[in-house]
């Protein structure tokens, strides 16, 4: 399956990724309308510190936690790709507590969110990925990694 | 070759996950479902939800509504298994139907623990809260003006309060125990989460239990009657072992298995809350009545009954839970040099022993906890990562860019 991965040496810690993440899942198709003046709750999120910058998303686990401990089956994986259907969240955090690498998070109402790699938005390819200026995220078969992002 | 007849007794998180292991590898053998509950596998956290309206009985389900058809199950709901014969390979079912299996897995979980208390009997409206159906029952006998008394200051006794809120006339929780959640908090977070469900309107009558009861009453230790219309007793819950046991399974404190969960009886495996666990953080062997828990054992189950699979071995306590809006997570155990920082309703507690994060507790700010339970999980030396950074706000930044990479990045040409 098909992958985001990120390297941190071209992390230039622009958080662009987080705007454009925050924006493919708003349903809108205007960026300042969606974006002004809101605290965005993306589900990409870039840790920095002392020059080093990298984007954090989920990783679409082999083996999901977050799915296996979800305590209402909100969570599930659809051929590979994990994804949420939110009706079904209670908003417990069973899921925060299990994820490795704590990518999912609350939305704006409280229920979980997490990367659905733009497969269910209207984007249909990562945002992150397509406008990340510098190449720092690239989305590519786990089988055969290609670009090696050191 | 003859299909393999897989049988499991038990419609939950610990059935669904073995349903789930088995057909990661075995698209054909005969898959039965046996369950008591006459209801399609549901959630069974979310009865709380259910009283409060804040979920209803189609979302409720743990699995969509084709699960058994998708999954190639024939359930056969509102039967019991009475007995297990592991000489013959059967099981004897309550309408007087023999099953056979070659692989069978007892996922029986919980049964409501009531210790002896006097006068009990006498109590007309009393309630556990288990089930669906005990939700079910519940609903119907209280109304607006109803008194609750709940005993137990537990995990459920605090959800049945929280599912009745608005909805009972009032609410009184009674505990043996000097704070609240005791299994799962220490005192300082148990207070702070006392204080704020008081703020709700729930009244905590703790270090009391009740000495004997009327129809309509509680009298307490302390010498204080309480009058009620409606009991809700969730003291407890013990791991359903007797069918298991009846046939020569061994039993601790729960069913006994290996890490593939395996009983002591041949093609016989047990998983979910009525086995005992190994917890990875105290050493101890112990029930843990946890759904993640349940649903990994049964998995683990599965696929060893299919003929592959691994062991599952990092077992610990691992609790996910909200009241009235308030976020609380907690992991493993709390022996060991403690790190805690406590401003309003936020709460954190990191616990380390041995060279090792061994537990935590997190109020309010609950994000990206699970960088802490995989601190716990992988034992990962506190030593080999930037921990002073990550004690207010876990990160991947803590690891070393060799570990970064390997999580995040590309695995090097
Ligand atoms: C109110 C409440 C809130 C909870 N909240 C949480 C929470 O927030 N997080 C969490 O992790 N856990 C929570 N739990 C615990 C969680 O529900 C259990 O850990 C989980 O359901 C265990 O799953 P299981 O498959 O082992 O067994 P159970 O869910 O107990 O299911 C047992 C199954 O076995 C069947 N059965 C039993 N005996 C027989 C028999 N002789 N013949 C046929 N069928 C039989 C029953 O019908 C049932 O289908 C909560 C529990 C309750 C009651
Ligand atoms: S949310 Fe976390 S556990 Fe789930 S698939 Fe993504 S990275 Fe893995
Ligand atoms: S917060 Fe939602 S998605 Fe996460 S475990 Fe709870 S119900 Fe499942």
């Amino acid at each position: 399956m098909k992958r985001i991965y990120v390297s941190e040496k071209w992390c230039l810690g622009c958080h662009l990724c987080e705007y454009y993440c925050a924006f493919a899942n708003s349903g809108s198709d205007d960026m300042a309308k969606a974006l002004m003046n809101r605290r965005i709750n993306p589900r990409i999120q870039v840790e920095e510190r002392s020059g080093i910058s990298f984007a954090v998303s989920c990783r679409h686990c082999e083996e999901p936690l977050c799915v296996k401990s979800c305590i209402t089956g909100a969570l599930s994986s659809e051929g590979g790709l994990i994804t949420i259907d939110k009706n079904r969240c209670v908003a417990c955090h069973t899921c925060v507590l299990a994820c490795p690498y704590g990518t999912i998070m609350p939305s704006d109402d409280g229920m979980m969110q997490k990367c659905e790699l733009c497969l269910k938005n209207a984007i249909g390819e990562p945002a992150c990925v397509k406008y990340c200026p510098n190449r720092a995220i690239i989305y590519e078969d786990s089988a055969a990694p290609a670009a090696a992002a050191q | 070759m003859k299909t393999k007849q897989y049988l499991i007794i038990g419609n939950s998180a610990a059935a669904i996950g073995c349903v789930e292991g088995i057909r990661q590898l075995d698209k054909t053998g005969a898959v039965t479902i046996v369950s008591r509950e006459a209801h399609h596998t549901y959630s069974r956290p979310l009865i709380s939800y259910l009283l409060s309206g804040k979920t209803d009985r189609q979302r409720m389900r743990y699995r969509d509504a084709d699960f058994y058809e998708t999954y190639g199950v024939a359930p056969l709901l509102g039967r019991t298994a009475l007995s297990l014969d592991p000489a013959q390979k059967t099981i004897a079912l309550d309408d007087g139907q023999t099953l056979p299996y070659d692989k069978l897995l007892v996922a029986t979980g919980s049964v409501p623990f009531v210790p002896p208390m006097e006068g009990l009997d006498l109590v007309s409206k009393k309630f556990t809260f288990l089930s669906l159906d005990d939700a079910d029952a519940l609903a119907a006998a209280v109304t607006a003006d109803s008194r609750v008394l709940i005993v137990g200051a537990g995990l459920i006794g605090l959800k049945c309060a929280e599912g009745l809120s608005g909805q009972a006339g009032s609410l009184t929780v009674v505990d043996l125990a000097p704070q609240i959640l005791p299994s799962v908090l220490d005192e300082g977070a148990a207070a702070l989460v006392q204080a704020h469900i008081e703020r709700q309107g729930v009244r905590f009558l703790l270090s009391i239990s009740a000495a004997r009861f009327e129809n309509g009453a509680a009298h307490l230790t302390d010498g204080s009657t309480v009058p009620f219309d409606v009991l809700v007793l969730a003291v407890g819950v013990r791991p359903s072992v007797s069918l298991a046991r009846e046939a020569g399974a061994a039993v601790g404190r729960g069913l006994i298995t290996d890490e593939y969960m395996r009983t002591n009886l041949p093609g016989v495996y047990a998983a979910g809350d009525c086995t005992e666990s190994f917890d990875i953080t105290s050493g101890e062997r112990k029930p843990l009545a946890l759904l993640p828990n349940a649903y990994l054992q049964g998995e683990t189950a599965g696929l060893h009954m299919a003929g592959g699979g691994k062991p599952f071995c990092t077992a610990m306590p691992m609790n996910a839970v909200g009241f009235w809006g308030l976020h609380i997570v907690s992991a493993g155990s709390y022996a060991g040099d403690a790190y805690i920082k406590c401003e309003g309703e936020h709460y954190r507690k990191l616990v380390c022993r041995d060279n090792l994060l061994q537990g935590f507790i997190l109020i309010g700010d609950v994000l990206r906890a699970g960088i802490y339970t995989a601190l716990i999980r992988d034992r990962v030396p506190i030593d080999t990562i930037d921990f002073e950074l990550i004690k207010d706000k876990p990160g991947l930044i803590a690891f070393s860019r060799r570990d970064r990479q390997k999580k995040l990045g590309v695995k090097p040409a």
